[in-house]
């Protein structure tokens, strides 16, 4: 097996810019806390609304410009489907699904997650820009898939 | 010179000629019923997309009993398991039995039975889809619960394909038994990784399958929902891949002879197989990037998993300038650029894989970017995705499969392929590529913007935001109609091909390769060696997702009917 020169050039470009991803991923992911959303609590999905917290599910203060919203997901619907906050707040998702697999995107931000039953998923963003964001499910859940929105109104 | 030329000369046809230059009939019939198979699901498969595609620009409202999300399941589960499956089967059973002197008739046998299993499950899986009591689409996440028919539809068809796994492993063990110590021949090593592949890859998903039975059926109350999605992508990843490795089989093995040159290394050929075989199935995890339950040291380990796969690819993509360079120059090119104007460009068989492959260059590099954790949060389940696999199995496979059908399908069928033909294949491939373009472009841009996948028309309530994605839309629908026009244009030369053309002997077109002086190492046949190093891998990348989603399972979940 003889390789030639430019062959040896060319892969060991290739090796070097994949560890580049590498090292980029891994420097944001542990670094900077940017890693994917990756949440570990379960609950169980068929007593969600008898399980803390999303017995009471809605928008909470939780310190200066910080808020929880408690959100649970089923078909074709969020729970709550409208959030008001101030611009500038950080908002930290903690999210459920009470049937099938669902998917919580917000267009226009990076929050992106997949929420399938039985697993508790949380995500955190900071809403700088004021307007009205659309929130949209993106894993496919049904009849009504297309219709499954809320929105979020940052002042 | 040109190969063109050749191409257009039909060779006449002796009905006493040689056998062991042409295809056995018995061995021509399986490739041919396949081939049928194959393009009759690029037809109908091709419709549904177009129904989709307008039906997303808002210029087509489908009737109440035809709804967007069963025609997803039927588009997806024709276009990315039937086409591929049956052609990549009917393309390698035929160089199995040219390469290895026929197929043994127990191994055709086989190839029948198999024959026979996917098309009782195919059966059994598409009428619940027809009755939207399966619109589940083709990944089937539970707690969506299909009919039981579904799959049992499903299992029918992994059965078959180990079938004619097993028959292809059967045949290869005869020939090399009575070839000791000799390399088996190229595309039929890459037969073998093939279907080494399709095996393994498809023992997860039926073991899924087989908890979702009784499970449907009422017999079992939950589910596990997290272990079923894991174990569909630990197969539902490999099987692209595993066309990806057909398509490639043809770029080293058939372009380079089409060209008139020499194929690349013979034992770097078989590195990149291997590699492309022991890697795969890991890769499978960047489809839960953003998922719960896993933690980020693992999704981490996984990018590695994932990126790991791009290395071979991009020593396929020196191997090809490499032939390209190296045989345009024997032709009297020169200069930096100079190969491009001795290459057969008017030759379909030439010009479809080499469009394959310059798609897979934006394909390749759009997969290394989603596959790294925080892209993959911008793109997951966007339009941007759908975009992606058709540029990567829509055009750079398929257009290779086109390819391959120009000569695989007279060759099968005792004929020649016409100059008429070549030129509609001609056509055939820029249309495509104009209509990928199109719809594929489309696609990936207003997938950046927001647009979510699997989602039929809509406006979320006349949304600002989501009615801004309408002229990228009309963009796809307008790909979407060029692409039609393809499809009905490759199926009609495929028929055409096998029916109608003047008789004739084709050539299977196998290049040499460069360094058949020298003799490969022995090493790169200990497949043996290969699979165990393959299910450490698999292992590694697993394991702690497997026994977590086990050991820590919430309760699981009753079947949901959710349209
Ligand atoms: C006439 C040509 C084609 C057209 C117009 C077309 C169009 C589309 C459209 C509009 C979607 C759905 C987007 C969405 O709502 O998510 C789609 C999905 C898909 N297409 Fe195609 N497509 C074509 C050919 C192909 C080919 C050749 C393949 C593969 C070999 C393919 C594989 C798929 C797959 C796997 C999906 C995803 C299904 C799912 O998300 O469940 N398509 N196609
Ligand atoms: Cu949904
Ligand atoms: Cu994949």
């Amino acid at each position: 097996m003889k390789m030639h020169r430019s062959e040896i050039i060319w892969l060991t470009i290739s090796f070097g810019m994949l560890l580049g991803f590498m090292l980029i991923t891994g420097y944001q992911t542990f670094a900077l806390g940017m890693g994917p959303p990756s949440n570990q609590e379960t609950i169980d999905p068929q007593k969600v609304d008898q399980t803390a917290p999303f017995d009471n599910p809605g928008l909470k203060k939780v310190g200066e410009k910080e808020y929880e919203a408690v959100m649970t997901m089923q078909i074709f619907s969020f729970n709550p489907n409208e959030i008001e906050i101030p611009a500038g707040s950080t908002v930290h998702f903690t999210l459920t699904s009470k049937d099938v697999v669902h998917g919580f995107q917000v267009v226009g931000t990076n929050i992106n997650a997949m929420v399938p039953p039985g697993y508790i998923q949380k995500i955190s963003q900071k809403f700088d820009k004021p307007g009205e964001y659309l929130v949209l499910c993106n894993e496919y859940c049904g009849a009504g898939h297309q219709a499954m929105t809320m929105k979020i109104i940052v002042k | 010179m040109g190969a063109k030329a050749e191409v257009v000369q039909p060779i006449p046809f002796k009905k006493n000629e040689n056998k062991a230059l042409g295809i056995s009939l018995q061995d021509a019939m399986i490739s041919r019923v396949y081939m049928i198979v194959a393009f009759t699901a690029l037809l109908l498969g091709g419709f549904l997309g177009l129904f989709q595609g307008l039906n997303r620009a808002g210029l087509l409202e489908l009737p109440h009993w035809l709804n967007y999300y069963q025609i997803l399941t039927a588009h997806g589960v024709l276009l990315v398991v039937v086409l591929t499956a049956f052609f990549t089967i009917g393309y390698f059973y035929a160089a199995l039995s040219y390469n290895l002197g026929g197929l043994l008739p127990q191994v055709r046998k086989m190839a029948w039975i198999g024959f026979a299993m996917k098309i009782i499950g195919f059966v059994f899986a598409v009428i619940p889809i027809l009755m939207n009591e399966a619109s589940v689409l083709y990944t089937f996440y539970p707690p969506m619960a299909a009919s039981p028919y579904f799959y049992i539809g499903l299992t029918l068809i992994v059965l078959g394909v180990w079938m004619c796994a097993f028959g292809a492993f059967m045949n290869v063990a005869h020939w090399r038994k009575q070839n000791k110590g000799q390399n088996l021949p190229i595309l039929s090593y890459f037969a073998t990784a093939v279907f080494v592949l399709l095996f393994f890859g498809s023992i997860p998903v039926a073991i899924e399958v087989l908890t979702l039975i009784p499970w449907s059926f009422g017999w079992t109350e939950t589910v596990n929902v997290m272990l079923s999605r894991t174990l569909f992508w630990a197969f539902g990843h490999t099987l692209v891949n595993i066309w990806y490795l057909t398509a490639v089989s043809a770029w080293y093995v058939i372009v380079p002879k089409i060209i008139g040159g020499r194929r690349f290394s013979d034992t770097i050929t078989r590195v990149v197989v291997i590699l492309l075989v022991v890697m795969n199935i890991p890769g499978g995890f960047h489809h839960q990037i953003i998922d719960p339950g896993i933690s980020q040291p693992v999704k981490y380990l996984h990018v590695f998993m994932s990126l790991a796969i791009a290395f071979p690819s991009l020593m396929t993509a020196y191997a090809m300038f490499s032939v390209f360079e190296r045989t345009a120059r024997k032709k009297g090119g020169t200069g930096l650029l100079g190969w491009y104007k001795k290459l057969p460009w008017g030759d379909v068989r030439f010009l479809a894989p080499m469009i394959a492959m310059i798609a897979f260059i934006p394909g390749g590099a759009g997969g290394i970017a989603q596959t790294t954790n925080q892209l993959n949060q911008v793109a997951h389940n966007t339009l941007w995705i759908v975009g992606h696999f058709h540029l990567t199995v829509g055009t750079s496979v398929v257009l290779t499969f086109f390819g391959i059908s120009y000569w695989l399908v007279p060759y099968i069928s005792g004929r020649t392929l016409t100059p008429k033909i070549n030129k509609l294949g001609v056509i055939q491939t820029l249309i495509w590529t104009a209509g990928m373009l199109f719809m594929s472009g489309a696609m990936h841009w207003v997938g950046l913007l927001g647009a979510p996948r699997r989602t039929s028309y809509t406006t979320y309530f006349d949304n600002a935001t989501a009615l801004s994605w309408n002229p990228y839309l009309m963009f796809l629908a307008v790909g979407g109609t060029l692409l039609i026009i393809g499809v009905v244009m490759q199926v009609y030369a495929v028929f055409y091909l096998m029916f109608r053309a003047p008789k004739g002997k084709t050539e299977f077109p196998i290049a040499e390769a460069e360094d058949k002086e020298m003799k490969t190492p022995y090493w790169t046949e200990r497949w043996g060696t290969w699979i165990v190093v393959m299910l450490l891998l698999i292992a590694m990348g697993y394991v702690i997702p497997l026994v977590d989603f086990i050991g820590n399972a919430p309760p699981g979940s009753p079947p949901f009917k959710t349209w």
